[in-house]
């Protein structure tokens, strides 16, 4: 496999710091990026290489429990890239960045989406979690904060009032969530990927991401179950 | 051994801290003390290889670390989030006037000519917000800039110099090469700091 054996070069390394700077990089930027350092560095570039340039820099991460992975933003269906450390757990990428206080917040946020049907929290559900902390009990106002900074640095996106997982958060913790909640958490079943704001089939309990389903279901009449062939019962998004 | 040291020293680098050897002895090499200098040197290969990043000791009596960017410096534009690009670019203007000004000004000096750019110690700045935390503190915690007391100065005034990590990352070429692009001129109009860059 001559992908695997392929070596590094400073291309793949500006590559690499720039992704990690970014925390996430969408698609369409990481193509401009690939494109960017490849003339920098004066290293062959074909536009359609992206995969197997990644599959390089991926190949020399393995042995550091590290990957660059791709994820679905479940707003549009865009792909993203982030730098995932395979090792950690949890929120252990998060430790430095917040305090044991936060961080409780955040892992109970975590729970209120997760459990929930549509993969949201309303503020007030979670500004409510703020004086039950075990850590320390935290004011409204400063949960309100707190809040404010999880989504400035991409572990949660807020629409109308309600929280829900940053395509960030959920490329990196996607093992974390996926052994934690076992029960609950559902891989999409076109992309297999995590998904937390899915649809799911009334018969047979399968979910799809919503941009996977109106992939799926485009142009039919009849939108049908891939798995049961029952008739979906959601409205197609 | 050496992945953990390795993500450890990515980490403590992301907020451009710099490492004591000592935390790394305590958090990841723990009982293989006797192997630290191997682990060490093959982490620092490591990094170099896959990240083109470079561990350098910036503190040999000490022992205390900082990864600095090996790669070919390139067009500005991707390289760093917005924030620090625009703390960067303030860091790379003080930078040019201490070079200029004879490698070493005084701190009344410093805060002199960054008025002129409209940045206050006492004002909470638009972009920089706390300026005088940010020139005190941070920029000298990073190992950008170098702080020293003035002997028999009362009230105690401070002098400023750069930084191992200015030194590391950048030069005194490259910066006067911007001062010249600046002002439009040719770097050697000035003498004095063109042959030091040729030293």
């Amino acid at each position: 496999n001559t992908v695997m054996a392929a070596r590094m070069t400073d291309a793949h390394r500006r590559f690499l710091q720039v992704l990690m700077s970014n925390g996430i990089t969408e698609g369409s930027e990481a193509r401009k990026l690939h494109q960017h350092c490849c003339e920098t560095d004066k290293v062959y570039y074909a536009h359609d290489k992206l995969d197997d340039f990644i599959s390089t820099i991926n190949s020399h991460l393995q042995p550091l429990f590290m990957q660059i992975r791709k994820g679905v933003s479940e707003d549009d269906g865009r792909a993203h890239y982030a730098v995932v450390n395979l090792a950690e757990t949890e929120v252990t990428k998060m430790a430095s960045d917040y305090t044991e206080t936060e961080l409780e917040l955040f892992r109970k946020t975590m729970d209120l989406i997760i459990l929930s049907e549509n993969g949201f929290a309303s503020s007030t559900d979670i500004l409510n979690l703020a004086d039950q902390l075990k850590t320390k009990k935290m004011k409204k106002k400063e949960a309100e904060q707190v809040l404010k900074v999880f989504v400035e640095d991409k572990w949660l996106s807020e629409k109308n009032g309600e929280y829900t997982l940053h395509t960030r958060c959920i490329i990196e913790m996607e093992q974390y969530i996926l052994s934690n909640y076992q029960d609950v958490a559902r891989k999409c079943n076109i992309c297999h990927s995590l998904t937390i704001q899915s649809q799911v089939c009334e018969s047979c309990g399968i979910g799809m991401h919503l941009p996977c389903v109106r992939k799926y279901f485009r142009g039919q009449t009849e939108p049908r179950c891939p798995k049961c062939n029952e008739f979906w019962s959601c409205d197609t998004p | 051994q050496v992945s953990e040291l390795v993500q450890f020293l990515l980490v403590k680098d992301q907020k451009k801290i710099p490492i004591k050897r000592a935390d790394m002895l305590k958090n990841i090499i723990r009982e293989y003390k006797d192997a630290y200098s191997e682990i060490v040197n093959k982490a620092g290969r490591t990094l170099q290889e896959v990240f083109g990043l470079q561990l350098v000791e910036i503190d040999t009596k000490r022992h205390i670390y900082i990864l600095i960017n090996n790669l070919p410096r390139a067009e500005g534009q991707y390289l760093c989030r917005d924030k620090e690009k625009e703390k960067m670019g303030l860091l790379l203007v003080i930078l040019s006037f201490i070079f200029m000004k004879g490698n070493s000004v005084k701190d009344s000096a410093l805060w002199e000519f960054l008025h002129l750019l409209r940045v206050y110690p006492g004002k909470q700045h638009s972009v920089f917000g706390d300026v005088r935390k940010l020139v005190t503190e941070e920029f000298v915690r990073q190992k950008y800039l170098e702080t020293t007391p003035i002997p028999l100065t009362d009230p105690p005034e401070f002098k400023y110099q750069w930084g191992p990590r200015a030194e590391k990352e950048t030069s005194k070429k490259d910066v006067l090469n911007f001062v010249a692009k600046i002002q439009g001129k040719d770097p050697t109009f000035w003498a004095s700091q063109y042959s030091e860059t040729r030293a």
